[in-house]
């Protein structure tokens, strides 16, 4: 499914990580390891294709990302490190904008199922704790099944014991489904990956 | 295509609905500016016809460019941009409902309330709706080449005096027509030639703006 071909990666003149390389298939999980910057979020954006890579490629069932664009974005959830909720807005109106723009139509009971799993309630989103949006953010996961592909920047970040474990469900889920996921961590978790990359190494 | 487009408009009116203040100073601003020069020059009814449509079409341009600054930066700020960037339709539609939604917020409301600023500039009735036709086909050419400035001095200290110099230059044809087509009323001449070169304007900026808006966004999100 998603390949990693030589890729390397600079940000401000220090070079990050080089002739990086893998492959992942469906059902598989790839932990991203480092201490911090060393290069995890970088990675997590070339690979969705917000960052272009120093060099190397990504390919996404053998073609390069970059002819893909958005045929590849509909194909993967990025939950990266900023919220990206707006705060104006209620939990549910957030996940139903972010439903939409992805390409995946829900309906309102669904986005409503999706805030309960996640003990949100519908409360515009600059009232909620920072815990709280980072649930507001996560319950994309849970309408997000039919999405083969999940790039989660430290998902456990800001989460206490039971939403830390209501994630863990949910990217085992998606493995046994068949996805695939990359995320990265700091936190040991119980679901075991089946690659790790160290980039400090 | 078009359910993303409209989910992009509907997402930023409602936050606009929510910030109202925000969209307020922004027409203040165009308001009070307008209000100050017949105020400072006084009663004097021939020069203030006169000028008239250069100082309103003026200051549309300064109130856009006040609103413009905020228009990628709040989403670049809270994430949402990278959301935007990988959606599932091209980019260039995402920032053409973006540039669209600017307009309906910080443009529209400038086409109604002109003939009101008209009124203290002692403009003969029949132009008032030469200056809105004009500004209703002006306006929206400044959100769109705006929107090009707003992506790509993102993230960029002091970007907003910087975007000024880029986008202000920009929109002197758009000021020059606008203007230009009250006047040519006001003399008593057809403004048609003038309004269809604004027309062509919006026409030409509406075909190629987002493509460069997006282009711009992914250079300066990178």
């Amino acid at each position: 499914m998603l390949g990693a071909v030589d890729l390397a990666c600079e940000r401000g003149g220090r070079s990050l990580f080089r002739r990086l390389s893998f492959a992942l298939r469906g059902g598989e999980l790839l932990r991203v390891a480092g201490p911090n910057g060393s290069g995890k979020t970088s990675l997590l954006r070339i690979l969705c294709g917000l960052l272009s890579p120093t060099a190397g490629a990504v390919h996404w069932d053998a073609t390069d990302i970059r002819r893909l664009r958005e045929e590849y974005s509909r194909q993967l959830v990025y939950l990266g490190h900023a919220a990206a909720v707006k705060d104006d807005l209620t939990a549910a109106e957030n996940l139903r904008i972010t439903c939409t723009l992805a390409g995946l139509s829900v309906s309102s009971r669904e986005i409503q199922a999706a805030l309960e799993t996640f003990v949100l309630d519908d409360l515009p989103v600059k009232r909620l704790s920072q815990g709280q949006r980072r649930r507001a953010v996560l319950a994309r996961l849970v309408v997000s099944e039919s999405m083969p592909l999940w790039l989660l920047d430290e998902p456990y970040a800001a989460l206490d014991a039971a939403a830390g474990r209501l994630v863990e469900e949910l990217i085992g889920g998606h493995v046994a489904r068949g996805g695939a996921v990359v995320y990265t961590t700091h936190q040991d978790t119980r679901v075991g990956a089946s690659q790790v990359i160290d980039l400090d190494a | 295509m078009l359910e993303a487009a409209r989910c992009i408009v509907v997402r930023d009116l409602l936050v606009a609905w929510r910030r109202r203040s925000d969209v307020a100073t922004a027409l203040l601003f165009f308001v009070i500016v307008t209000s100050l020069f017949p105020l400072g020059i006084g009663a004097e009814p021939d020069l203030l016809r006169s000028i008239a449509p250069g100082v309103i079409w003026v200051a549309a341009l300064l109130s856009c460019m006040l609103s413009l600054g905020r228009l990628f930066a709040a989403d670049h700020a809270d994430g949402t941009l990278e959301q935007l960037l990988l959606s599932s339709e091209p980019l260039g539609v995402i920032a053409a409902a973006k540039a669209c939604a600017h307009w309906l917020v910080a443009g529209l409301p400038l086409v109604l309330i002109a003939p009101l600023i008209a009124l203290q500039y002692d403009l003969p009735a029949p132009l008032y709706p030469v200056l809105a036709l004009s500004l209703l086909l002006g306006t929206p050419v400044l959100s769109l080449i705006g929107a090009i400035g707003a992506a790509l001095t993102l993230g960029l200290r002091g970007g907003g005096v910087l975007l000024s110099l880029l986008v202000l230059p920009l929109y002197v044809p758009v000021l020059i027509m606008g203007a230009g087509s009250v006047e040519m009323a006001a003399a008593g001449l057809a403004p048609d030639g003038q309004l269809l070169l604004l027309a062509a304007l919006l026409v030409v900026a509406a075909a190629f703006a987002p493509w460069a808006i997006a282009a711009a966004l992914r250079i300066s999100t990178e």
